[in-house]
């Protein structure tokens, strides 16, 4: 005979909210919680009876006001008229340039030499060796510096292309390498050239789905399609034969020398160069060991039996090895990439005018406004990396292990 | 058990009155040394010598202050500042005073609540460019890339002075004077500006400064003078009192050689005798003893010895006097009585 008998209600003590394993950890959340919200509370509390003992107030009027001061390297229009305000998004835009540009470099670098460093050479296997231990053991601004000051002192100056035997020459007439950055033809858009624009960016878009095209055909009855030379001739053609239909609407303008320095063309800053190889070769180091430990995360297992199926060791990399070292890769890379958004903030050091030399630098300098300024200069760092973090994530996801 | 409440409660309100009431001067007494700000290195003004002491024209004003609060000129403790980090440095209580070739300037008084206790210095904003490139005067600087250093006056005087004679430049900022130097000498930039008297100071530094030029415009006023933060007056009275004993001194005379005997016993002259301690009790008013003058002028004597000594025409730099002359010489440097 068996009795049914309620198990015995439990009435809730104190006590069991230390020693209870269900309600310890929500106590121990909700003491840090507290502490956490008091120490806030107390900072900011400590920092507004300061201002007002100082007789200061927080207010971001300042930005409206004119900036007075000139910033050479710009993406958008600016002068010393225009307002602080803008003066930050000069910088802002000019963060997000340099590091959008070191991110893509640093990552090319960052392939090679993992992959090299993993070579069946052993003089490219030591040089990468080699590479990877000086680049990520020397700060990344020692590298700025050294970047810069070579290129400020084995560089000429616009001066010496000057006269009838100048000391140096522009390469091919056209790209001129000084000490203050390189100047390059730049395009000059004539009437018509959208069209041919429009052209190229077709054309790419045929590239890709020929290639997929030609990928589900293989997929779907084995028949392999070239898809190389049609992607080069794809290219290039379409674009150049519609260049001339519209009578050359693109010209160059070639960079002059003209007074004190170059005119004309695109000129990129000798600040910009240094900054963004820096970072690249600094970071790229970093990466590079991320890549070989990706692919040396993948079991031998998978190279050989995709060399037994009769792959080409190209093949074995690209479609077997490299997928699946990407979801050991992909992680530590993010954290590569945000490296380098918040390492940008050196450019200072070079005068290079991002976010923290501009805002964080004169602006804060000028008008004094430093907790506002510091503010906006965390805001941004940290909106920043949130975002590229999530892009990130967001790819990883798509890459990672597929469990069903 | 009451009394020591009572008595607890006393020293807690004695210590709460204590912090409220002690001033920077108090504060300096009890630390038996003066945190004076400077440059991080610009010869004649602020810079360490071979021996790692500093010395220069700013510092002479650290170390007479010193002298004057502390009786020992070398109770200074000297905190480099750049041109981004000075006012922070000041505003925080990290440095009692600023010496470093600072602007006086309206927001920089009034925004940033300071107060700037005197003029050491009347400079102006100048160009140096090398001889080669055979410029005559800024307005030719059509097109020019500029080395300049970042948070300073100079950077908002170059932007007002292109735009007003419509002519245009490309700034490089840089952080500090060593920086600009190495810029302009490797040729990134064509000119480099910034106070004259900088300029002259960096120029006598160069392997060949014989090669540069500095161009005739001057651009700005640019007043230096030592500062202290706003709300402590009598710290800022200490410091503005020890700037024109120096400036007085050399008005009446007073040197660095003759003081030991002037100071000994009253003189003539009654002014003298105010200033050296002989005569009435002007040193306690400021909180100090009645020999602070003497012993801030014995520092590193007095204004024409520190100018002479430091930045004057006999030293690399070969600075003239021009208006830092005394007002009796047709300058602008005078001194309000002391009486």
């Amino acid at each position: 005979m068996t009795t049914i008998t309620d198990p015995p209600k439990e009435s809730f003590r104190l006590s069991q909210l230390i020693y209870d394993t269900r309600y310890r950890s929500l106590t121990f959340q909700a003491i840090a919680a507290m502490v956490l919200a008091l120490s806030i509370w107390y900072l900011g509390n400590n920092l507004i009876q300061n201002l007002r003992a100082a007789g200061l107030n927080i207010s971001f009027d300042f930005l409206r006001d004119t900036a007075n001061y000139d910033i050479s390297q710009r993406l958008i229009e600016y002068d010393s008229q225009s307002s602080h305000s803008r003066a930050a998004i000069v910088g802002v835009l000019n963060t997000l340039l340099v590091a959008f540009l070191a991110c893509i470099t640093a990552t090319i670098f960052g392939v090679i030499a993992g992959v090299l460093r993993l070579s069946n050479n052993w003089l490219v296997r030591k040089l990468m060796a080699f590479y990877v231990e000086i680049f990520r053991n020397i700060p990344v601004l020692i590298w700025i510096i050294i970047i810069f000051t070579i290129m400020t002192a084995v560089l000429p100056g616009p001066r010496a292309f000057r006269g009838d035997e100048p000391e140096a020459s522009m390469v091919l007439d056209a790209f001129a390498f000084t000490n203050r950055g390189i100047y390059t033809p730049g395009p000059v858009w004539g009437p018509g050239s959208m069209v041919v624009v429009a052209t190229f960016i077709a054309s790419i878009f045929g590239i890709v789905a020929y290639r997929k095209y030609a990928t589900n055909l293989l997929y779907a009855t084995g028949r392999l399609l070239p898809t190389f030379w049609p992607s080069v001739g794809l290219f290039f053609l379409p674009t150049i034969l519609m260049y001339f239909i519209m009578g050359k609407p693109i010209g160059l303008d070639i960079p002059e020398l003209t007074g004190f320095n170059f005119s004309g063309g695109i000129k990129i800053g000798g600040p910009l160069i240094a900054l963004w190889f820096a970072l690249s070769i600094y970071t790229g180091a970093f990466i590079a060991e991320n890549v070989r430990a990706g692919i040396q995360a993948v079991s031998k297992g998978q190279t050989e039996a995709a060399g037994a199926l009769g792959l080409r060791p190209g093949r074995v990399m690209n479609l077997v090895v490299l997928p699946q070292a990407l979801r050991v890769i992909i992680p530590p890379l993010i954290s590569n990439y945000l490296n380098i958004t918040k390492n940008s903030s050196l450019a200072i050091a070079v005068g290079y005018a991002d976010i923290t030399a501009t805002l964080g630098g004169i602006t804060l300098n000028q008008t004094g406004r430093a907790i506002e300024c510091v503010l906006l200069l965390m805001l941004f760092y940290l909106t920043i990396s949130l975002l590229i973090s999530a892009f990130m994530n967001v790819y990883n996801s798509s890459i990672k292990l597929k469990e069903r | 058990m009451k009394k020591s409440v009572f008595f607890g409660a006393l020293t807690l309100a004695g210590l709460g009155a204590g912090v409220a009431a002690a001033g920077t001067l108090d504060d300096v007494k009890a630390r038996g040394k003066l945190n004076c700000g400077v440059t991080t290195g610009l010869v004649g003004f602020a810079a360490p010598d071979a021996n790692g002491e500093w010395k220069g024209f700013d510092v002479g004003v650290c170390r007479a202050v010193a002298a004057a609060v502390l009786g020992d000129a070398t109770a200074v403790e000297f905190v480099p500042t750049t041109g981004k980090t000075r006012f922070t440095a000041l505003a925080s209580g990290e440095i009692d005073m600023l010496a470093r070739n600072t602007t006086w300037t309206f927001s920089r008084d009034v925004d940033l609540k300071f107060t700037f206790v005197g003029v050491n210095y009347y400079d102006g904003q100048g160009f140096m460019v090398p001889k080669e490139l055979g410029v005559s005067s800024a307005k030719e600087l059509d097109g020019a890339t500029v080395c300049i250093q970042t948070g300073t006056t100079t950077e908002l005087n170059l932007a007002d002075f292109f735009r007003a004679n419509n002519i245009s430049y490309e700034p490089v900022p840089i952080e500090t004077n060593a920086e600009g130097q190495q810029q302009y000498l490797a040729g990134a930039c064509d000119t480099y500006t910034t106070d004259a008297s900088g300029l002259a100071a960096t120029r006598a530094t160069f392997e060949n400064p014989g090669d540069h030029v500095l161009l005739p415009e001057i651009v700005s006023k640019e007043p230096l003078g030592p500062l202290v933060r706003h709300g402590d007056n009598e710290w800022g009275d200490v410091v503005r009192w020890t700037l024109n004993a120096l400036i007085t001194a050399e008005e009446l005379g007073v040197t660095s050689t003759n003081i030991a005997d002037m100071s000994a016993a009253p003189g003539d002259n009654p002014e003298v005798n105010r200033l050296l301690g002989t005569e009435g009790n002007l040193g306690e008013m400021l909180g100090l003893s009645a020999d602070w003058a003497k012993n801030a002028i014995m520092a590193g004597g007095n204004y024409g010895e520190l100018f002479e000594q430091n930045i004057g025409e006999s030293t690399s730099i070969g600075l003239a006097r021009g208006l830092n002359a005394q007002w009796t010489d047709g300058g602008l440097i005078y001194s309000p009585p002391f009486r």
